[in-house]
């Protein structure tokens, strides 16, 4: 609970995501996101005019298409208007906003979406574009260039890690999340995975400026999440690359015995700027289905992982109750 | 709703069509030192960042806040970054509010920006997805026909555009962060100069401007803290709204927009406004186009519908009239997209606090009056408003 004295309660009560694609199918943003929508309300029974603050994450460098949230609220039915906001982050700091508006305490319920259509564009150019403008995007060193200096430093500092990294296949895809505060998460969700920590930092953008053998950001915020407060049953990190686990495990703290990525985890399907969200998503799956009792999930973004959130999960009663105010 | 909260500092870049002297880095950090420096704190106050911008195609740089995470001395913190189109400086403004109402921060650092002469806005504007037929109009494009629109259904006289137009301007002379100076603007000046996108003129659109803007928001002991070091007041929130709305409905009014009504109807419930003309004492409002302001006095409740351009008209919006819209020359004269909407935030939040300079409306700074700051984006789809005081909600 570090951290979360004195907070409203807030569960995940529902979850859903697409069937991710590997080639591009033709499906609009829209398309991605609309069924996922309808999924996650009628999962909960809540109708769209119940659902108190909306929020979502995308990237328009993705599809080379500014404001492509825009046609995924088309689908969402904001009507009549909605309470509504967007991050161009992955969905999970959308969620992350959302937990923060679900704070004030006029609001009960929101709906996060995120989504990303990877197969149409070329993600180590767009991720480049994502880096120091002047000095490192001219460059193209690319999100698998800079895994790679990751790797070799985690390599040389005795990690038992592959020091050529490669990347996920780009992937199509989108997913959807419901929060609710606690009263209305009891009576839409048999087994609510209550939020009992979230927390995110980010470090600085140079990775010249870092110790990649560490992540100090995630760290932190696990700390400041609780990670280390109880037994994690799962774990779902935003590993893109396979020799980020090892050092993740090791900065959030997770025992020997805690799962990790039982989904198949991001290299089994990464739509970008959903991959967070989705690792918050089955988290909260494993609690929903009963198959654990505590779950963490992690997500990322920048090079080498810069800018870490950490969210930890919890089922039962008094998780929820614990958190009221 | 939430915990309180206040804006206890406020800082501007001068809006300029090109700042060549300063990095990304450079602009958003003169505007963010700025800030901390009238809240009296430094880097190592702030306990939250959120950055908000416009489309990343602006600058061609996606994702900036990773880069930018070290020139806001974000290291070490949360750091969000916001987009809801044009709406997106209020939207920025409000997530950041909402940290401080929802008790998770005392002191949070929002700043917007747009350095547009890295691009074509133009361009960047224009959807070209592979999935749908790009008009490559820009906004101007995309807007005039609403304009056109609202001057048939209300019957406005043509010269009301160009009235808004001059009026603004002549606003920006008391502004010195203004990118747009014309001292010798007059209605025969607009009249003259090139017709764009019918209506629209060119003296009638706004600039495209590199700048930015933050704002320090504080809890009720960061407020008190900031102005026991400064001697400047806070200006308190007491009301904060966003509402989004389809795009591609049929049947959305897209002159005069729902969500925009429901967004001001919650803002003014929130701080208890019932007659917006008389409790408002100035309002910084987003409008690009001229004619917006009375599209908007109307959308507001300033106005009955089709009477807005009547208070134009009649000169209440003026520097000297009743109810003064953009005193600091509003995103006519100053438009770095990201930022503008955050502009009118923090122009709000400076009238109520006393610290507008040539161009404080008198009856803001008296403590008792309400500022209203305003944002919209996309197809007039996505409104972000606040009203701000002297006096604690």
């Amino acid at each position: 609970m570090t951290g979360f004295h004195g907070r409203r309660g807030v569960a995940v009560v529902a979850f859903a995501q697409s069937e991710h694609s590997f080639s591009d199918l033709g499906w609009t943003e829209a398309d991605l996101v609309m069924p996922l929508v309808n999924e996650v309300l009628a999962t909960t029974g809540l109708r769209r005019s119940e659902i108190g603050f909306t929020c979502s994450g995308s990237n328009d460098y993705l599809v080379g298409t500014p404001f492509s949230f825009v046609a995924a609220l088309d689908t969402i039915g904001a009507w009549p208007p909605i309470s509504e906001s967007h991050v161009e982050q992955d969905a999970a700091w959308a969620l992350y906003e959302a937990w923060v508006r679900i704070q004030h305490g006029d609001v009960d319920t929101a709906l996060v979406y995120g989504f990303g259509k990877g197969t149409v564009g070329d993600y180590a150019g767009i991720s480049s574009l994502s880096y120091d403008p002047y000095y490192i995007a001219p460059l193209m060193p690319g999100d698998i260039g800079m895994a790679g200096l990751q790797a070799r430093a985690l390599k040389d500092a005795g990690f038992d890690v592959d020091p050529d990294p490669t990347p996920p296949p780009a992937t199509d895809g989108a997913a959807a999340v419901i929060l609710a505060a606690a009263d209305v998460a009891r009576g839409v969700c048999p087994r609510p995975a209550w939020i009992t920590g979230l927390d995110h930092r980010i470090e600085p953008h140079s990775v010249g400026a870092r110790d990649l053998t560490r992540s100090a950001s995630t760290r932190q915020a696990a700390l400041r999440a609780g990670v280390s407060a109880g037994p994690v049953d799962f774990a779902e990190l935003h590993t893109r690359f396979e020799h980020e686990e090892p050092l993740l495990r090791r900065e959030l703290g997770l025992e020997e015995d805690t799962v990790v990525n039982a989904s198949g985890g991001p290299r089994k399907a990464d739509p970008i700027m959903a991959t967070g969200l989705i690792r918050i998503g089955e988290a909260a799956a494993r609690i929903h289905d009963g198959s654990a009792r505590r779950t963490v999930a992690h997500a990322t973004a920048g090079p080498c992982l810069q800018h870490n959130l950490v969210c930890v999960l919890e089922a039962g009663e008094e998780a929820g109750e614990a958190g009221e105010d | 709703m939430g915990n309180r909260c206040a804006v206890i500092g406020v800082g501007q870049t001068q809006y300029r069509a090109k700042r060549t002297d300063v990095s990304l880095a450079g602009l958003v950090r003169e505007a963010a030192l700025r800030a901390l420096d009238d809240a009296g704190l430094t880097f190592a106050d702030i306990d939250s960042v959120v950055l908000g911008k416009a489309p990343d195609m602006f600058e061609g740089v996606a994702t900036p806040e990773l880069y930018l995470a070290d020139a806001l001395g974000a290291a070490g913190k949360p750091m969000m970054r916001v987009h809801t189109a044009g709406s997106v400086g209020g939207s920025t403004a409000l997530v950041g509010a909402s940290q401080v109402q929802a008790g998770v921060h005392d002191r949070v650092l929002a700043v917007a920006f747009e350095k547009q002469s890295e691009s074509n806005a133009t361009w960047a504007l224009s959807t070209h997805s592979p999935f749908s037929a790009s008009l490559v109009v820009g906004a101007g494009g995309y807007f005039a026909p609403y304009i056109r629109a609202y001057i048939r259904r209300s019957g406005a006289p043509g010269n009301i555009g160009m009235m808004v137009a001059v009026k603004d301007r002549l606003n920006a002379l008391r502004n010195p962060y203004a990118h747009l100076k014309i001292p010798d603007i007059d209605l025969a000046m607009v009249e003259k100069s090139m017709m764009l996108w019918d209506p629209i003129r060119y003296l009638e659109t706004c600039p495209s401007s590199d700048g930015a803007v933050a704002m320090v928001l504080g809890s009720e002991r960061a407020a008190a803290a900031a102005t026991a070091v400064t001697g400047r007041r806070p200006a308190w929130v007491h009301g904060a709204a966003m509402r989004s709305e389809p795009m591609g409905m049929a049947g959305r009014d897209s002159v005069d927009p729902r969500a925009g009504r429901d967004c001001a109807a919650d803002v003014y419930r929130q701080a208890g406004v019932t007659e917006p003309r008389r409790q408002f004492a100035a309002a910084e409002t987003y409008v690009p186009f001229s004619w917006y302001e009375p599209m908007w006095l109307e959308n507001l409740g300033f106005a009955d519908k089709g009477a807005g351009w009547k208070l134009t008209e009649s000169g209440a919006t003026a520097f000297d009239g009743d109810i003064p819209w953009n005193p600091s020359g509003g995103v006519l004269s100053s438009n770095p997209i990201g930022a503008s909407g955050m502009i009118r935030f923090a122009e709000a939040a400076q009238q109520v606090r006393g610290q507008a300079g040539e161009h404080q409306v008198a009856a803001a700074a008296d403590g008792a009056g309400l500022a209203l700051g305003h944002a919209y984006g996309g197809g007039s789809q996505f409104f972000a408003m606040w009203a701000v005081g002297a006096a604690k909600p």
